[in-house]
């Protein structure tokens, strides 16, 4: 089950995290990988790691040509793009009253610009072939909102609205559009709370454990794989049960 | 017919799965020949392959009918 064998991947922000635990686990079920990021240096070291099939496309996604460009040397790279992992998302958090306008701006072009692009800018390929998985990785916090997180947790949502009505445009076709929504997973982004923060946290999980990339990376194989060609305009949650949605 | 008119219908037939008789000049793609508004993007998408040529979104709009892309495509191509 699962097998990616032939099918090539692009995955955003592959240097984070849960990025670099999508790319292995695509990777791992036979898929060429398309590595995306900003951080070259990181971009070149997973795909020494990961060996054959792994492509380093580094992209700053703050850059609008930058990501009109990305698709067409992914495609130069891999041959074809069946699958597209929106994962690079970034944050900056602030009370709503505080707020600058370019901290809005940049959550939200990074993180919901960039994914509608890069979705607009693979569906040519997926349509002609008639199979395509469009992946975002959207956030609890999208659905629940976050204090100090309006623009992250707009970013978030937005995706979501995003996906569910290309979903619909794109059926019939045989492309799924659907989000992985993890809750509180342990990365860089987590690793920034304090003990205090990170105690209030696990009692608000009935799992008892922050999530591990690789919680999140197995969802988002089962989305990409051939199995779940009839679930489309789906979030999934991630979360170990912090909210049940 | 020209080869341009020739291979316009081919392309409109096969990709809409309708009968060759149908695919008359004036035949327009959502009205007379069962095509929702994916199918007429997947049909410019194809007609630009076929030709080699960018059909920018503006005149995309515009190619309604059959005739609509032939004309498109003549002047292109000319």
């Amino acid at each position: 089950m699962f097998d990616l064998t032939g099918k090539c991947a692009l995955v955003t922000g592959a240097t984070g995290g849960i990025g670099g635990a999508v790319a292995r686990a695509l990777h791992a079920r036979g898929a060429s990988v398309g590595l995306s990021g900003t951080r070259q240096e990181m971009l070149r070291e997973l795909a020494a790691e990961l060996g054959a099939r792994a492509h380093v496309l580094p992209c700053d996604l703050a850059d609008a040509a930058a990501v009109g460009a990305l698709p067409k040397q992914a495609e130069e790279a891999m041959g074809q793009i069946d699958i597209l992992v929106n994962n690079a998302g970034l944050t900056r958090d602030n009370l709503f009253m505080r707020m600058k306008d370019e901290e809005w701006d940049t959550v939200l072009s990074v993180n919901l610009t960039s994914a509608f692009k890069l979705s607009r800018g693979v569906l040519r390929g997926m349509m002609k072939r008639r199979w395509g998985r469009i992946i975002s990785i959207t956030s609890v916090v999208g659905v629940t909102g976050n204090p100090g997180q309006g623009n992250y947790a707009a970013s978030k949502a937005g995706m979501i609205g995003m996906s569910k009505s290309l979903a619909q445009e794109i059926a019939s076709r045989g492309i799924t559009v659907n989000c992985v929504a993890p809750g509180m997973i342990k990365t860089a982004m987590t690793d920034a709370l304090d003990d205090g923060q990170r105690a209030r946290l696990l009692d608000a999980i009935p799992a008892g454990r922050l999530g591990d990339s690789a919680d999140v990376a197995n969802c988002v194989l089962f989305l990409a794989s051939e199995e779940t060609a009839y679930v489309t305009g789906q979030t999934l949650h991630v979360n170990g049960g912090m909210a049940m949605i | 017919m020209s080869d341009i008119a020739a291979t316009v219908k081919k392309i409109v037939i096969e990709h809409l799965g309708v009968e060759a008789e149908k695919v008359v000049e004036g035949a327009s793609f959502i009205d007379d020949l069962g095509a929702d508004s994916l199918d007429t993007v997947e049909l410019v998408m194809a007609f630009e392959e076929e030709f080699g040529v960018e059909i920018p979104d503006d005149a995309a709009e515009n190619i309604q009918t059959v005739q609509d892309a032939i004309n498109f495509l003549k002047s292109a191509k000319s």
